[in-house]
């Protein structure tokens, strides 16, 4: 970790409280959420700030998520800085909201706590409800730990409310594992956070001056909608850019760089898996223990998952021989996950194009251990060596067949 | 595996024992003396009474595996009646420590368990939780036996730390009765 | 007003205000309805007592008073509801097929 002149404290928090002291430090001016396991935490955190005086936020008590993402749009839309919070069946209950943040450039931060979508019911982690919003418009940013989690949180809210993005902002992290978990982490200073995120003044608003009306969310016809979307195609193909400075100030001020993946012993590797979230940790212990027996395996780890990456994906993935692309959801009936088919696609006209397999693991909070990890490297080395054709369906890890 | 300096502890409780509490305490412990952890309980259905799991990692080095616990060296069994209702020793180490909070010589629950090797240590907290802290709360003694147990840290860092911890919420009454269920729990846990 | 928007349908992407916001109030008066309009309204200044409740009941703000006296239709943007000719109380307005004889 580089040296920084800022104090920083160490904690023993769980992600989630994590992420309600981003909220707090960042003191938005209207927070409407609705509790859902495992977010839960995070909004019940924050309402006992706003409760103690601590924060300035207008806290919307609402009755749904629909409700909740219709009032961030609306105080949005009024000038505010807005926050919010979700998982799972929420989210999708703000599927019709969603778009329509993106479409009017609302700069609204959402912490999404990875949760499996029904059904069956269930609370445990998988990436199938935010992975379900990819088309929305949003950008998406995974955290593999706490301190990633708490350290996004602040740098979504920076990316959003950036004049060439004003673009929402999702931010991930793993329900349970790393929501509920006591983790090890650094903390800025209210100070430093705030004075990072800075002042909000909203290029348009319905409120800031009445003597310059605007009117949001107008009819457009086939006329006028097209290149309205070619303009969101446009600012969040150009977030990349804004994503990395405002990745670059941030670690400047914390001393913990981040990029749009991290490349972890992928320089000399064979092999590769790609994995975002949690999972990476685990990952990076495996592969330790698998070059310490001469394996020569390396990990890509998707941070920024929108705007994808693609061409810097494909450089990276172009030196390895076998790519093996974990996704920790399905896409029924498609080729694989998302991860995997984009992935796949983004080297499709890469001169070095290595070979590809794509596995799910970890529905519904399913344990992936190391053991998964080795097995997905397994399947790589005998593609590699020629002993396997690369596999054209996906591989449901850890499945009980 | 790589060799990794990581211990991994498994706690067996009922649902309101206080486990997940101690975990956090462990962890927030551990901190205080520079090291690095993750403290996770298993959710499901939780309801008072109800068995259930939680889980702490204690390393010198950063732990970047965030898998669940199938191989603990250490388990904490907060409850005797889980003995018969938990299989508490799936997965453990052959060399790995069994805590217990019973009444019962550690010799009687190898012999009720069948148990072979392991190092068995028994202590009864739930009756030194009620003569030092006036609740049959077993959580903290626990902590004082699996510091014994383990010599994970000295008994001075955990008292230390409970005072500072316990300092923010409780009265001087309850955070010395606590301080004293840590001691005496210390002292009195027994080896096999 | 800010920008001019005629010929809007055929802007390149880049000129539309970002998030399909509109960035000045009042511009509806652009948008000429009275394309819409099957039957016309018309009146009589000798019933015309001038009480303006055709004025108030317009939805369309398309009865023009000057001087607080009535002075014409705003055919522009009148759609030919009716509502005028039906609230008056003097009969002083009366409705007659677009295109024919007034």
């Amino acid at each position: 970790m580089a040296k920084t002149a800022t104090k920083q404290k160490t904690v023993a928090m769980t992600g989630n409280a994590g992420c309600a002291l981003a909220m707090k430090q960042i003191n938005p001016d209207v927070v409407a959420a609705y509790p859902i396991t495992p977010q839960t935490t995070i909004v019940e955190e924050f309402a006992n700030y706003v409760a103690d005086g601590v924060v300035d936020t207008e806290y919307i008590n609402v009755e749904s998520e629909h409700s909740a993402m219709s009032a961030c749009i609306g105080a949005s839309a009024a000038g505010a800085r807005v926050m919010t919070s979700t998982s799972s069946q929420g989210l999708a209950l703000m599927w019709e909201e969603l778009s329509i943040a993106s479409a009017l450039r609302l700069p609204i931060v959402m912490q999404t706590v990875n949760r499996a979508l029904s059904g069956p019911i269930n609370i445990h982690c998988d990436h199938s409800d935010s992975m379900g919003a990819r088309d929305m418009g949003w950008i998406h940013l995974f955290a593999e730990t706490a301190q990633e989690a708490y350290d996004n949180t602040i740098m979504a809210l920076k990316i959003a409310e950036h004049k060439d993005v004003r673009l929402p902002v999702m931010s991930m992290h793993d329900g349970f594992i790393t929501s509920h978990a006591i983790d090890r982490f650094e903390v800025l200073d209210d100070a430093d956070v705030k004075k990072f995120v800075g002042d909000y003044m909203p290029k348009y608003s319905l409120l800031y001056n009445p003597n310059e009306p605007v009117t949001f969310g107008p009819f457009a016809m086939p006329a006028f909608y097209y290149e309205q979307r070619k303009q969101l195609r446009v600012a969040i193909d150009g977030s990349k850019e804004i994503v990395m400075k405002v990745t670059d100030d941030f670690a400047k001020l914390s001393g913990r760089q981040y990029g749009l993946f991290e490349e972890y012993r992928l320089d000399d590797a064979d092999v590769a898996i790609v994995v975002l979230g949690s999972t990476a940790g685990t990952a990076r212990y495996t592969i330790d223990a698998m070059r310490a027996q001469g394996v020569k395996v390396g990990m890509l780890k998707l941070r920024v998952f929108r705007p994808f990456p693609a061409a810097e994906l494909a450089e990276a993935l172009g030196k390895v021989k076998a790519v093996g692309v974990m996704d920790r959801s399905d896409s029924a009936g498609s080729l694989g996950g998302p991860v995997y088919t984009e992935i796949k696609a983004a080297l499709y006209n890469s001169k070095q194009r290595p070979a590809m397999q794509g596995y799910v693991y970890g529905l519904g909070g399913r344990d992936t251990g190391p053991d998964q990890i080795e097995t997905v490297v397994n399947d790589l080395v005998k593609v590699v060596k020629g002993e396997e054709s690369p596999r054209e369906a996906v591989t449901l890890l850890g499945v009980k067949e | 595996m790589a060799e990794v300096k990581l211990t991994e502890i498994r706690w067996h409780a009922r649902g309101g024992q206080g486990a997940v509490t101690a975990a956090k305490l462990l962890a927030e412990t551990a901190l205080s003396q520079g090291q690095y952890f993750q403290a996770f309980p298993e959710y499901g259905p939780e309801r008072m009474g109800a068995p259930i799991q939680a889980f702490t990692r204690i390393s010198s080095e950063p732990i970047h595996i965030r898998s669940s616990i199938a191989n603990p060296e250490i388990v904490v069994v907060l409850d005797p009646t889980l003995l018969k209702a938990v299989d508490v020793t799936s997965g453990m180490h052959e060399d790995g420590v069994l805590i217990v909070n019973t009444d019962d010589e550690p010799k009687a629950i190898r012999k009720a368990m069948g148990l072979k090797g392991r190092t068995i240590f028994t202590v009864n907290a739930t009756r030194i939780a009620q003569e030092t802290i006036g609740r049959p709360i077993p959580n903290t003694p626990m902590m004082g036996a699996l510091v014994k147990a383990t010599g994970m840290m000295p008994l001075g860092n955990l008292t230390d730390y409970v005072r500072k911890s316990f300092g923010k919420k409780f009265s001087e009454e309850i955070i010395e009765g606590n301080v004293r269920a840590v001691e005496r729990a210390y002292a009195e846990v027994k080896a096999e | 007003m800010k920008w001019n928007i005629k010929d809007a349908e055929h802007w390149s992407w880049k000129k539309y205000p970002e998030g399909a916001l509109i960035l000045e109030g009042g511009n509806a008066t652009y948008y000429k309805t009275g394309g819409w309009r099957t039957d016309k309204p018309a009146w009589d200044e000798k019933k015309c007592t001038q009480c303006l409740i055709c004025w108030i009941s317009c939805p369309d703000s398309s009865i023009i008073v000057k001087d607080e006296k009535w002075d014409s239709f705003d055919y522009d943007h009148c759609k030919g509801c009716g509502i005028c000719a039906k609230v008056c109380p003097a009969d002083a307005i009366s409705m007659h097929p677009e295109g024919g004889e007034e």
